[in-house]
């Protein structure tokens, strides 16, 4: 067993603890704060399975910023007191029950059904385009590098790849969410 | 001889092998403890520094009882804070009172692992080839010069040298508002909590002009790797071909400069306002709100909060060093300066950064809060983003005019990627 499982095993537990905590917890702070801990972990996951990129943006964009955002909120509306989080129950709490017992079969049952792939084959890395297509290359290891930067970049930048367009349209989609957000405070004040 | 083939007239250099223990594999792993050692160690020296230079400023004598030239008030003052009495007031939030000064500590530590300081080492024997450590320089060539009867090699001294470095010390200080937001719920105070209100506002309208400033100059270096945009600034002035020698990686050639004189200014305000200094301490405007989010803390976790925004302050000067200053390069390429080892030189930059930060807090009035706002939003965010347009634009007209060479190869990678 080598380090990045032992990591992987301490950290899954770590992660789903803190996930149960923070539905199971009456007091909203805490509930961020073990939020904020498996947002922490997951980090720890992308780096794991080589994705350095993602996971510092993970930690800068989710962990630091939108939690942070939320912590605000809280505080600013003073949900210290546990009371003030009492669900209503009823209709909503039956659906999610529900759909949650639904969700972990499905995710059972894709479980039970699929063998994963440890090593990816090389037409499957060709067909996500990180590797040059080599039929004498059998199964390869993904490269080190392929959660760099650099990696990403080239492959959603370069004109010749399919994934400029979409990410420019998301760009877009967020610009009108920013531009709707402002015009909506405007128009209440 | 083949001193004068070296970056810079590198002339500090170590053994790969001292005895039976390779160095450079060791040496990460004593960074770690020196690291933290160096913070910790220096931040009563810092207290002095301060305190010194305020009255300086401010023409009175300073601290001078205890010690020589009151050297050893910090250590006096120190050990005074570690026997006051620990109050812990009644309606706090027990684990998260205690735990937010150690948040407030721990990622300013821990960002300091990227920071770069170029070593070299001698190595024995004709042409060694460890590709995963040899430094590449802007123009894509190895640091690996021939020296006798060996080869010296640059590594980059850090405690671990990621591709995403810069990002890395950002997640970290941006892990740092968690410290002061909780420290001022979980005391169960009305002015704790404005103080921790305010501060998470301030870190999160500072972070966008902070990001966006850097952003500039990843744009300029091609890399989010330190060690690489330090190398990035070992040029000539704008890259400018037949200047003399003498300017390689000079004080004009650093980003400050390259980078046309503004991001810098915006880095260092946003520097400021991230570790809630003056002009920029509203969390803890002892006017208004007694001490914000410390109010309620009392003795060693007082202490640690000041130890959380001391490490902060060098951290965030360090990366200030590293991108704006030039890092571990001598002001100059020419001999006395050369001589200096390079993290002689990086410490020295970080200390201008503190004597920044104490020169500012002691000449600025503190903001108010919509000025402090304004300044961060309405001001110092357009700016950044439109020079970056700016230099994006130039760096994109010199790439093209150049037919450059790393731009070329990913193209062709590219293409045969996806023929």
């Amino acid at each position: 067993m080598n380090v990045e499982n032992i990591i992987f095993w301490i950290l899954a537990v770590v992660s789903i603890i803190a996930s149960l905590w923070m539905v199971s917890t009456r007091n909203a702070v805490r509930s961020a704060l073990f939020l904020v801990l498996t947002f922490l972990c997951m980090a720890v996951f992308y780096i794991l399975l080589s994705a350095q990129f993602i996971a510092a943006v993970q930690v800068i964009v989710y962990a630091g910023a939108i939690m942070v955002l939320f912590l605000f909120v809280i505080m600013l509306l003073n949900l210290s007191a546990p009371q003030a989080l009492k669900e209503k129950g009823g209709f909503q709490a039956r659906v999610s029950v529900l759909l949650g017992v639904g969700f972990i079969a499905a995710l059972f049952s894709t479980g039970f059904t699929m063998t994963f792939q440890t090593t990816k084959t090389a037409s499957d890395l060709y067909n996500l385009r990180l590797i040059p297509d080599n039929p004498d290359m059998p199964n390869v290891v993904l490269p080190e590098n392929i959660g760099t930067v650099e990696t990403i970049g080239r492959h959603l930048f370069h004109p010749s790849q399919p994934w400029l367009f979409p990410f420019e349209l998301t760009s877009i989609l967020l610009l009108v969410a920013v531009i709707g957000a402002i015009i909506l405070a405007k128009r209440n004040v | 001889m083949f001193q004068n083939a070296l970056p810079n007239g590198i002339r500090f250099y170590l053994p790969e092998f001292l005895g039976p223990v390779h160095l450079p594999t060791v040496l990460p792993y004593v960074a770690i403890l020196a690291i933290i050692g160096f913070v910790l160690a220096i931040v009563p020296g810092l207290i002095y520094i301060e305190r010194v230079v305020m009255a300086l400023m401010q023409d009175r004598t300073g601290p001078n009882r205890v010690g020589p030239r009151g050297l050893l008030q910090t250590l006096a003052d120190g050990v005074k804070i570690f026997f006051k009495e620990e109050i812990l007031p009644k309606s706090v939030d027990v684990r998260i009172y205690y735990l937010a000064p150690i948040i407030t500590l721990i990622p300013a530590l821990t960002a300091g692992a990227v920071l770069p300081i170029q070593m070299f080492y001698f190595i024995k024997g004709a042409h060694v080839n460890l590709p995963s450590l040899s430094l590449v320089d802007a123009n894509g060539a190895a640091f690996n010069f021939v020296l006798g009867e060996g080869s010296l090699l640059a590594v980059p001294f850090t405690v671990g040298n990621v591709n995403i470095g810069l990002l890395y010390v950002l997640a970290m200080s941006s892990l740092q508002a968690y410290g002061v937001v909780l420290a001022g719920w979980s005391s169960n105070n009305k002015y704790s909590l404005l103080g921790g209100l305010r501060a998470s506002a301030q870190l999160i309208s500072y972070e966008l002009a902070m990001g966006l400033s850097l952003l500039c100059v990843i744009i300029l270096a091609g890399s989010l790797q330190l060690d690489k945009i330090v190398e990035a600034q070992n040029i000539l002035p704008f890259g400018i071909e037949g200047l003399p020698s003498i300017l390689k990686g000079s004080v004009f050639s650093w980003f400050w400069l390259g980078s046309l004189g503004i991001p810098v200014i915006i880095y260092t305000i946003a520097m400021i306002a991230e570790t809630n200094r003056a002009p920029f301490d509203l969390p803890e405007a002892e006017a208004e709100l007694i001490a914000g989010f410390m109010t309620e803390y009392t003795s060693m976790k007082y202490a640690i909060f000041f130890m959380g925004e001391y490490a902060t302050m060098l951290t965030v000067s360090g990366l200030n060093a590293a991108v704006f200053w030039g890092g571990y390069l001598p002001p100059l390429n020419i001999a006395p300066f050369t001589l200096v080892p390079g993290f002689v030189w990086f410490i020295l930059k970080i200390m201008g950064g503190i004597w920044l930060y104490v020169w500012l807090r002691s000449t600025l009035p503190r903001l108010r809060y919509d000025s402090l706002m304004d300044l961060g939003w309405k001001k110092l965010l357009p700016l950044a983003l439109f020079w970056l347009f700016l230099l994006a634009g130039f760096t994109l007209v010199r790439e093209l005019g150049t037919e450059a060479k790393p731009t070329a190869s990913v193209a062709s990678e590219i293409r045969t990627v996806s023929h």
